[in-house]
């Protein structure tokens, strides 16, 4: 379990750039705090925060009771007295049961007091499919907070964004709803060196993650290695070049890296692992038609989870995700149209 | 148990006999769970109800079976296998197989099965304490005497919904029991970091609901007390509220390897010193209900039967996957494909 001793010495997984993040942060700025179930003595139920109430104190690094709800809004009252927060979900699925202090307290303070007030809270989690986890321990719900004005959200794909938003994040002052994705984070694939000194991956900034002219995959979180799989397939049985672009942010969203992409590739497969209707695939296709409508060649296409419930039996459970399949088919789809 | 005069039995051969044996059954049905889980057959999360059992046989054997209404959280397997599921339904749920009682869309936390009025199995902690309450609502709205037994954890009592929930049963004098399965953690936290007071049987006081805090690692005590409250709840018309010690042996979830963060070895193994099915072992040979050879006759037979049970379930087919598209609306389906 010990997190410093999954990869060697050198490269870290996506979990330890995390709790590196929060330790650095922590150390940096003594007016951080941390709220959330069991990651205090425990770690945390996936052990983000491993070792980061002994280091700096349980007046620092709060075990908290079974009330989502209040943990937001501790989180957010201690902000308005000057703390910064980092307000874990222990998963994100669970994040429902404090949406209220979230949607409508927490994302609306700095507008109704004409700015007076700034909320440095940051809501993160665990999130995401692909592990048998079922309706309650699966879900992707970040179409919810895009969809709430005031709201900032983030979702890495790698280590080193993993850090350097977690850091950004918690510098930028407004509310950011952090989605970790779950299944990466002791992937020891994806692990990599991350640099000695302090850095940050600003919000809002998109990777492209390979180059390619033909089409262009955009996509963030685990779906991200997905397309690079399906580019691969494009490439390799069909001699298709796929660009894939990581947006990391979806507010804000960096829309200059979309379209430079499709005044190259003009064609556009958008995935996403929520389920389609009103998921953020659905808005980033119409800002690409509504913005870039001449760029296009081909209709933009989205792939996603279906519209039904996350199941438990394994095989029902990679049916309704986006699979390197889908994606493959939705790529020739925009590539021969 | 030497020099000491036999204990006086309240309740016949046979009913002891009958509870030794399904809290047996159930305990190894639970460590076969664990082998699916560290297998791989048995999805992403799994939570175990050993140490637990006389919750679920003290107070489901005490009820009027297929007519009062069970919900409980995400710990369920137990409740189902002693409200009468079928034990292959229940473990090719849990393998996410065909047979399973939904079909293998559900899963470990989220057991349902209707002929035997159990509502679930739910992985939000504390949702289901208001879900409880409709149950217990639609009852006396209908002018039945049904009771709802909801069982939740110690952990689940902070949620803030358990205290609507509270209010409402109050206010309306609603035919509910309210289990508090006090087991010490949440998870990984224990009571005395997550909750203000410990006791939570006081959690009732402020809606004038009845309460008390009830031992419940023997499973002769945890019947007498809840065919009391039953009958109370059941003719009163009144909410209660029980919080019942209890203690899990092993982690909170299958995946659990942390549990030295949280507990020591030594706690366990007093806790352990108490196990209801040892407990009962010891009142079977007291009173030659069976004989030692006849108990262990018993643990092989069930052992076989778990194992054939597992190996039927794992044979048996995956749901196919055009199955996702049903059941999520009464009447339509999701657009196909996309």
């Amino acid at each position: 379990m010990a997190v410093a001793q999954q990869v060697g010495t050198v490269k870290k997984n996506y979990l330890q750039a995390l709790n590196e993040a929060l330790r650095e942060e922590m150390a940096r700025n003594e007016d951080l705090l941390l709220l959330g179930e069991d990651i205090g003595i425990l770690g945390g139920a996936f052990g983000v925060t491993e070792g980061l109430q002994e280091e700096f104190g349980g007046h620092r690094v709060y075990d908290m009771p079974i009330s989502e709800a209040a943990i937001v809004g501790v989180a957010v009252g201690a902000a308005l007295n000057g703390k910064t927060v980092m307000a874990e979900m222990q998963f994100i699925d669970f994040i429902s049961c404090g949406f209220d202090q979230i949607v409508n307290m927490m994302a609306t303070y700095h507008y109704r007091t004409a700015g007076e007030v700034n909320i440095p809270v940051v809501v993160r989690g665990p999130a995401g499919g692909y592990g048998g986890g079922a309706l309650y321990h699966s879900q992707m719900n970040e179409a919810w907070f895009c969809h709430s004005p005031g709201l900032k959200v983030v979702c890495p794909s790698t280590p080193y964004d993993a850090k350097g938003l977690m850091k950004a994040a918690l510098r930028d002052g407004n509310p950011v709803i952090f989605y970790e994705i779950k299944e990466l984070y002791r992937l020891n694939s994806i692990a990599e060196e991350l640099p000695e000194e302090d850095y940050t991956v600003p919000l809002g900034k998109a990777a492209i993650r390979r180059s390619g002219k033909d089409l262009t995959f955009v996509t963030y979180g685990n779906n991200v290695y997905h397309c690079l799989e399906a580019a691969e397939v494009l490439f390799k049985e069909h001699g298709i070049d796929a660009e894939v672009i990581d947006i990391r942010s979806l507010v804000p969203l960096d829309e200059e890296t979309i379209y430079t992409s499709l005044g190259k590739t003009n064609r556009v497969v958008v995935v996403n692992e929520a389920p389609m209707t009103c998921g953020f695939a659905g808005e980033i296709v119409a800002r690409i038609t509504n913005n870039a409508f001449d760029l296009l060649d081909a209709p933009p296409l989205r792939v996603t989870r279906l519209d039904t419930p996350v199941p438990w039996a394994k095989p029902l459970e990679s049916f309704v995700l986006p699979g390197v399949d889908k994606i493959v088919a939705a790529g020739l789809r925009v590539a021969r149209f | 148990m030497t020099n000491k005069a036999p204990t006086k039995l309240d309740f016949p051969a046979s009913l002891i006999k009958h509870d030794y044996e399904e809290m047996l059954f159930m305990r190894i049905f639970e460590e076969k769970c664990q082998f699916a889980f560290r297998n791989g057959k048995a999805g992403g999360y799994l939570h175990l109800y050993v140490g637990m059992e006389p919750l679920a046989t003290g107070w489901l054997n005490s009820i009027r079976k297929g007519y009062d209404y069970v919900i409980t959280a995400y710990r369920d397997h137990g409740h189902a296998l002693v409200l009468g599921s079928d034990p292959l339904a229940v473990m090719c749920e849990i393998l996410g197989r065909k047979g399973g009682l939904s079909n293998g869309k559900g899963g470990s936390m989220h057991l349902y099965d209707a002929e035997h009025q159990l509502y679930g199995g739910w992985g939000i902690v504390g949702a289901h304490t208001a879900l409880g309450l409709g149950l217990a609502f639609a009852a006396k709205y209908r002018g039945e005497d049904r009771v709802t037994l909801c069982y939740l954890g110690d952990g689940a009592a902070n949620a803030g919904i358990f205290y609507e929930s509270l209010n409402m049963a109050g206010l309306w004098d609603l035919p509910i029991i309210y289990i508090i399965e006090n087991n010490y953690f949440a998870m990984g936290t224990r009571l005395e970091y997550h909750a203000a007071d410990t006791n939570l049987s006081k959690r009732g006081y402020p809606f004038g609901i009845e309460s008390e805090q009830l031992d419940s690692m023997d499973v002769m005590e945890v019947r007498k007390d809840a065919a009391r409250i039953i009958e109370m709840v059941r003719k009163e018309q009144k909410p209660y509220l029980v919080e019942a010690l209890t203690y899990r042996f092993v982690g909170h979830g299958a995946a659990d390897n942390s549990q030295e963060l949280y507990r020591t070895k030594e706690e366990v193994a007093k806790a352990r010193k108490r196990d209801p099915i040892h407990l009962l072992h010891d009142v079977i040979l007291e009173h030659n209900i069976l004989t030692q050879g006849e108990l262990e006759a018993l643990e092989e037979k069930f052992r076989a039967e778990v194992d054939e049970i597992y190996a039927k379930a794992e044979a048996s087919p995956h749901p196919d996957p055009e199955d996702v598209y049903t059941n999520v609306y009464t009447d339509i389906s999701p657009e196909v494909g996309h």
